[in-house]
């Protein structure tokens, strides 16, 4: 391994991909050495391999997509927000005393016009992860981020979120410090405010952790993000009464893009680079930036009220029941 | 009562008992209580709303009780009732949801884990929507959502207060995301309802945990909590393994989410009635039947409000104090 570049993550069905990958430079170094014309079958080995790598990415199973969506190399909110934007400036606290670093937010300009983003912010390395707590926002981040909606509100700022996190952090602490209330206030906060709210899960989003940032005009996630009420492993110990069974509850829990374009949650599932957001970061940043700004200018065309009915309806619809004979309901008469 | 009470009304229930008294014990005559041990009579601890006497701890009371122990004799209308859960995910663990879903329903009676309605409580109108933890752990799915939803709107419409008793695990897993928005779309409902200036108060009783925490069981303008419930966001079980710390003895009940700010007020089981009464009685506003189109909007918020004057506050003072 050349000193500086660091060690690619290999995740278990990419390996026969990664063989491949081998095979193809030990073959090209020996015809180097000696001389040999080998272009054409170097040329077959790549076809192949490109189409190894198309199949293994189209037909993942939600588990596999799990293992994507944690990718330690995955784009994270800071990633696609630098590279996004121009003139950003990260903003810090809660105003109660915290800066929840598992939670990040600042002002930029997404094409030349200013925005308020925010986001969980996972580790690049284990030190930067400690700090961050593996994106495990305490109740701080969520009233930090709060603090950022309402001053997009109070300037006509659109809000951008990027959600990424394991769920929102469970300790002594933020119990303490209300993590349910924090939560629970900006769910509600969110249907009020008068400017575009855009969603996108950008890698893991973990149950009320991910929604506490997550209540928008418009929900997108990238085709390898999951979206779950409760991590595979905490359903699988739970209901199956074994946690090595989060194979099966990723399965059952339905957590996929696809699975929850279904349900009728998801607005917008945006297309990932063969081989996942981390393999070419830069495209997926594109691709972001590109649909933000078509959603951007949608919602932008709505007057305040008529957004927020919409967005209160959006979410009004979500849910599956039947329903039998007609409830009465009458007027209340004192 | 002393034991020589329990025993005569136990002779006089034997005496005019039209089933032999075999029967009535096999019915739980007598209750022991689970926190002190000491045995009562059903009759009597039923009348003290299953709190126990001696010791005056809370024993689990289900949403028939709920209600009758807080709705006026004759004013529940329930909302909704046809409301049914299905299985949108085909979701299956060691059982299947489907089977899950029968199986709650034929125990407990109930189509899920809320109950719902208008009534009254000591004259004062209002929306009432009450968990049942005897329903998959009163873990809300999408009728929970639903159910609650509606019965929020329902008070937004009509311009009463809402109450809403919780007890819960939290989100139901069996309806995966879809349950988890439920904890938005019932947040939604709740705060087009405060945009019409009325009254939440939802009541936390035992336990009060994750995605219920998350979301409208801390969404009052007032917080009630019964004594000693266990009310949390992330499981205790969950925090021990993850800190390896030992949690204070008090962690994540009543009494420690009202030292930390977090709820207004514990109140015992059977003073819950009068209080919540009282407190929607002093929160009403003068002309409460009309509250839509007349209440206060703030933030650009109820636009349909823009224009009206908002409601002064010693006005509404004024117009609760001749209330009945």
């Amino acid at each position: 391994m050349a000193a500086g570049k660091r060690k690619p993550l290999v995740l278990d069905f990419e390996k026969p991909l990664v063989d491949l990958e081998d095979r193809i430079n030990r073959i090209r170094q020996m015809a180097d050495e000696n001389g040999v014309d080998v272009t054409e079958q170097i040329q077959q080995l790549e076809a192949r391999a490109t189409q190894l790598r198309q199949e293994v990415y189209t037909s993942l199973s939600a588990v596999q997509r799990l293992q994507v969506a944690r990718h330690p190399r995955r784009p994270s909110t800071l990633d696609y927000i630098q590279t996004m934007t121009d003139d950003w400036l990260e903003l810090h606290g809660d105003r109660r005393g915290g800066d929840d670093m598992a939670l990040v937010g600042g002002v930029a300009r997404l094409d030349g016009q200013p925005v308020v983003l925010m986001g969980h912010q996972k580790g690049r390395d284990t030190k930067d992860n400690v700090a961050r707590n593996f994106g495990m926002a305490s109740p701080g981040g969520y009233r930090k981020a709060l603090r950022l909606m309402e001053h997009a509100n109070r300037f006509g700022m659109p809000i951008i979120t990027f959600i990424d996190t394991p769920g929102a952090w469970a300790g002594v602490e933020a119990e303490r410090l209300g993590q349910g209330e924090a939560i629970a206030y900006n769910l509600q906060q969110m249907f009020k405010f008068d400017v575009p709210i855009i969603c996108t899960v950008i890698g893991e989003g973990g149950s009320g952790g991910a929604l506490g940032i997550g209540v928008g005009d418009c929900l997108m996630m990238f085709e390898h993000s999951v979206y779950t009420v409760a991590s595979p492993e905490a359903c699988a110990s739970i209901l199956w009464r074994d946690a090595g069974q989060s194979g099966q509850a990723a399965e059952a829990l339905k957590i996929t893009a696809r699975d929850l374009k279904q349900l009728g949650i998801l607005d917008e599932l945006l297309p990932e680079p063969v081989g996942g957001a981390h393999s070419r970061p830069l495209e997926a940043a594109n691709t972001l930036k590109a649909t933000i700004l078509k959603n951007l200018q949608e919602l932008q065309a709505l007057p305040p009220d008529q957004l927020r009915e919409r967005r209160y309806q959006k979410f009004r619809r979500i849910g599956y029941f039947t329903e039998s004979g007609e409830a009465p309901r009458p007027a209340i008469t004192e | 009562m002393s034991l020589f009470d329990w025993f005569a009304n136990r002779q006089k229930v034997d005496a005019t008992a039209p089933e032999p008294p075999e029967r009535e014990i096999a019915d739980g005559l007598w209750t022991k209580c689970e926190a002190c041990g000491v045995m009562a009579y059903t009759k009597d601890l039923k009348a003290n709303q299953m709190v126990c006497s001696n010791c005056e701890h809370h024993m689990r009371v289900w949403s028939d009780d709920r209600i009758e122990q807080l709705i006026d004799e004759d004013t529940w209308l329930p909302l909704d009732t046809g409301v049914a859960p299905v299985d949108p995910l085909g979701f299956r663990d060691r059982k299947a949801y489907r089977d899950r879903i029968k199986e709650a329903q034929a125990k407990s009676g109930l189509v899920d884990a809320v109950q719902t309605g208008q009534g009254e409580i000591l004259g004062e109108p209002l929306v009432l929507g009450v968990m049942d933890f005897r329903f998959m752990g009163g873990s809300m799915g999408s009728v929970v959502g639903e159910k609650l939803t509606r019965a929020i709107e329902h008070a937004t419409n009509q311009g009463v207060a809402v109450i809403i008793l919780c007890a819960s695990g939290g989100a139901r897993m069996q309806e995966g995301m879809l349950s988890l928005m439920q904890m938005a779309k019932i947040s939604g409902a709740l705060e087009r309802h405060r945009a019409q200036g009325l009254l939440y108060i939802p009541v936390l009783t035992h336990p009060t945990t994750g995605g219920v925490t998350a979301s409208f069981a801390m969404l009052g303008d007032l917080i009630l909590a019964e004594p000693k419930a266990m009310i949390g966001f992330a499981g205790r079980r969950v925090i021990e393994q993850t800190l390896r710390e030992k949690l204070p003895d008090n962690f994540q009940t009543a009494e420690y989410l009202l030292a930390n700010g977090f709820v207004d007020a514990i109140v015992p089981r059977t003073q819950l009635k009068k209080t919540l009464s009282q407190l929607i009685n002093m929160h009403r506003r003068p002309e409460s039947k009309v509250a839509v189109g007349s209440a206060t909007g703030h933030n650009g918020t109820g636009s349909e409000l823009a224009g009206n004057p908002s409601q002064p506050f010693n006005e509404s003072l004024n117009g609760s104090a001749s209330m009945p």
